[in-house]
């Protein structure tokens, strides 16, 4: 059976249409709105993400960690310290690539592991010479912690994997040397030159990495660079990339090397990103704030309109409280109603927006608009509308029920 | 056709409403009047009592009172036995629900709300039938009110006297042991207040009800059971 106080609500809230529609509309907005704009900065966000882990993995193991209160001579030419705190060292690069690779192959969440050789060469074509930084990599391997198979778009990653002195060139530093695939280049690096050809042109859609980054393969790379043994860093990915802190905090302990989760690493822009939803979702919340202003407004006067009728249900044994629940449960249909519908009106604008055309290049590269849609998104707009137009619903249904019926049918009700 | 009311049963007494030095003040600082001033008053069941008396005399306070929709600064009400002038507000606001019906002088109808509807409001709130019954119930009263053919229509359809019929029946849908009219025909024509005390007091009589309304008209409190003169917050 239906409440007897809902019942009496839907009927108050009927004879008020045009300021119960301008508070349906406001809350239709309100939730909308907010949904949209949390799914536009998420997908832009997510793609983003997408992106940095398709190039860069999720964690990257670079230095090893010495222990130790004294200074220390660290092997090889390349290394040096980069970092002394609390007696311990963080010496650049991996020795034994091998042995921490098989290591971190025995936590559960990790997917791939590739071993990487890195190092600044200088690229030369027929037509001008670029700086560059050459990674060496077993193929196998990278295209398990990479996008690098789907990065392809020009040439063949068939032809980089059996040919030997074979290279993957960015997108944009081919073209600014007028590469294309099968042609010959000239690499330079530590005193010697070799020249390879291009088997296949990436494109990451992160500029910078398109517009420096060179592979070859691990062989090719430690002859170029004069590194026979160890690694400049190992690329993790992860089934769960979530979890890069947690894992990259326990390699760290275990495996004496420094561990550097996806989170950290591009920290910055995702607190740009984070910054800008919350930024967002403040904005548009203001058509929440709207819609719980005109749910006061649509409540305050259906009290002063129907004042009579409170007395009249108090005197029939209607308590305060029903009278509260009479004009909170209006809110209530408002809001029920106006979720629903703002959660429709996101989804379709969320829809259109997505098919809007948008050229971005940068951090990441897309030609369209990029959404996300979240089930968290709709809970947040709907909770937020909740919230906002309830607190502002409080104030008139409590007048309501504070109202005395004989000061009310006496007519000195204030 | 079988009545839709059943007997109510009356306490050895018979007294359903009592009240004793009743005290009530009414606004604030320099313009606060003493509106009743120690007024006692009881009324039995099947009985109808009037209250008469010159504008600003204390009637309908002292009809709100007894209602229980205000409170005695000094004295006591008991509704059936039960003394309720101190009680708080929710017992107070039960005791209205089960014990009392209300008829006010501006119909005060709920007019988004079909005669039937409102008729079955202060049923749905106490709860004490089946929904089925609660119409049933509703049917049966505004039939004896004579607006059987009416049932569905909504307030703002109905004319004066007939929402005030609707308001009567409203008052009797609990079967209230006391039913509290303030000038009930205050705002209808010649024709529908003698129709209305008449519906109100038959109805009242075959319930055994005690009645007590409030009156301007000589003719209608010449035709109750007993008739109280009020002046200056007193009985005269």
């Amino acid at each position: 059976m239906i409440s007897p106080n809902l019942r009496i609500a839907f009927r108050f809230l009927t004879a008020k249409k045009r300021a119960m529609i301008m508070s349906l509309a406001c809350t239709v907005l309100g939730v909308g709105l907010f949904i949209v704009t949390q799914a536009t900065t998420s997908g832009f966000e997510e793609f983003f993400t997408r992106t940095i882990l398709g190039i860069n993995g999720a964690i990257r193991i670079e230095d090893r960690i010495q222990e130790t209160m004294t200074s220390m001579a660290a092997a090889g030419s390349d290394d040096f310290y980069i970092a002394n705190r609390e007696g311990v060292k963080y010496i650049e690069g991996v020795e034994e690539p091998q042995r921490i690779a098989d290591a971190v192959r025995e936590f559960p969440n990790v997917r791939g592991v590739s071993a990487v050789v890195r190092g600044n060469v200088q690229l030369t074509s027929a037509f001008k010479t670029e700086d560059a930084q050459v990674l060496g990599i077993n193929l196998e391997d990278h295209v398990r912690v990479s996008r690098l198979a789907e990065q392809i778009v020009a040439g063949e990653l068939e032809n980089f994997r059996s040919a030997t002195g074979g290279a993957l060139v960015g997108r944009v530093l081919a073209d600014r040397l007028q590469l294309t695939v099968g042609d010959s280049v000239s690499v330079a690096a530590r005193g010697q030159a070799r020249r390879l050809k291009v088997s296949a042109i990436f494109e990451t859609g992160y500029r910078e990495v398109d517009k420096t980054n060179l592979y070859v393969l691990l062989p090719e790379a430690r002859s170029l660079l004069r590194r026979p043994s160890g690694a400049s860093f190992l690329q993790i990915s992860l089934h769960d990339p979530a979890r890069a802190p947690l894992d990259a905090r326990r390699m760290e302990e275990i495996l004496k090397h420094g561990a550097k989760p996806w989170q950290e690493r591009e920290k910055t822009w995702l607190d740009v990103f984070r910054a800008l939803r919350i930024s967002t979702g403040i904005t548009v919340s203001v058509f929440t704030l709207i819609a719980s202003l005109a749910m006061f407004n649509t409540l305050a006067m259906i009290v002063l309109e129907k004042t009579k009728d409170i007395a009249i249900l108090r005197s029939m044994g209607y308590e305060r409280r029903d009278i509260t629940r009479i004009f909170l449960w209006q809110a209530g249909i408002v809001l029920a109603i106006g979720s629903v519908l703002g959660a429709l009106f996101g989804w379709i604008v969320t829809w259109l927006v997505e098919r809007v055309p948008l050229r971005i290049t940068g951090i990441f590269k897309a030609d369209h608009f990029l959404v996300v849609r979240d089930g968290d998104h709709y809970l947040a707009a709907i909770a937020t509308a909740v919230v906002m137009v309830m607190v502002a619903s409080l104030i008139p249904a409590r007048r309501a029920a504070r109202l005395e019926p004989g000061d009310i049918v006496r007519g000195t009700a204030q | 056709m079988p009545s839709p009311f059943s007997l109510l049963p009356s306490p050895a007494s018979g007294i359903a409403l009592r009240c004793t030095g009743l005290h009530r003040y009414l606004g604030v600082g320099e313009g606060r009047v003493h509106v009743l001033k120690g007024v006692s008053f009881e009324a039995r069941r099947g009985e109808v009592v009037a209250i008469v008396g010159p504008s600003g005399c204390g009637k309908s306070t002292l009809l709100y009172l007894l209602g229980l929709l205000d409170q005695p600064d000094d004295g006591q009400i008991e509704i059936n036995g039960a003394v309720m002038s101190n009680s708080d507000d929710a017992a107070r606001t039960a005791a209205r629900g089960a014990h009392i019906g209300f008829v006010f002088q501006f119909h005060f109808l709920m007019l988004e709300f079909s005669a039937l509807e409102n008729v079955m409001m202060p049923m749905r709130k106490l709860g004490r039938l089946a929904p089925d019954a609660m119409k049933a119930r509703a049917h049966a009263l505004l039939e004896s009110v004579g607006l059987g053919a009416k049932t569905h229509r909504l307030g703002t359809q109905l004319s004066g006297g007939e929402q005030q019929r609707v308001a009567v029946a409203r008052a009797l849908a609990n079967e209230p042991a006391i039913l509290l009219a303030d000038e009930p025909t205050g705002n209808l024509d010649a024709k529908n207040s003698a129709l209305v005390f008449d519906l109100l007091t038959r109805l009242a009589k075959e319930q055994g009800q005690a009645v007590v309304l409030v009156t301007h008209n000589p003719e209608i409190a010449q035709r109750c059971d007993f008739t109280r003169a009020m002046r200056d917050g007193v009985f005269v």
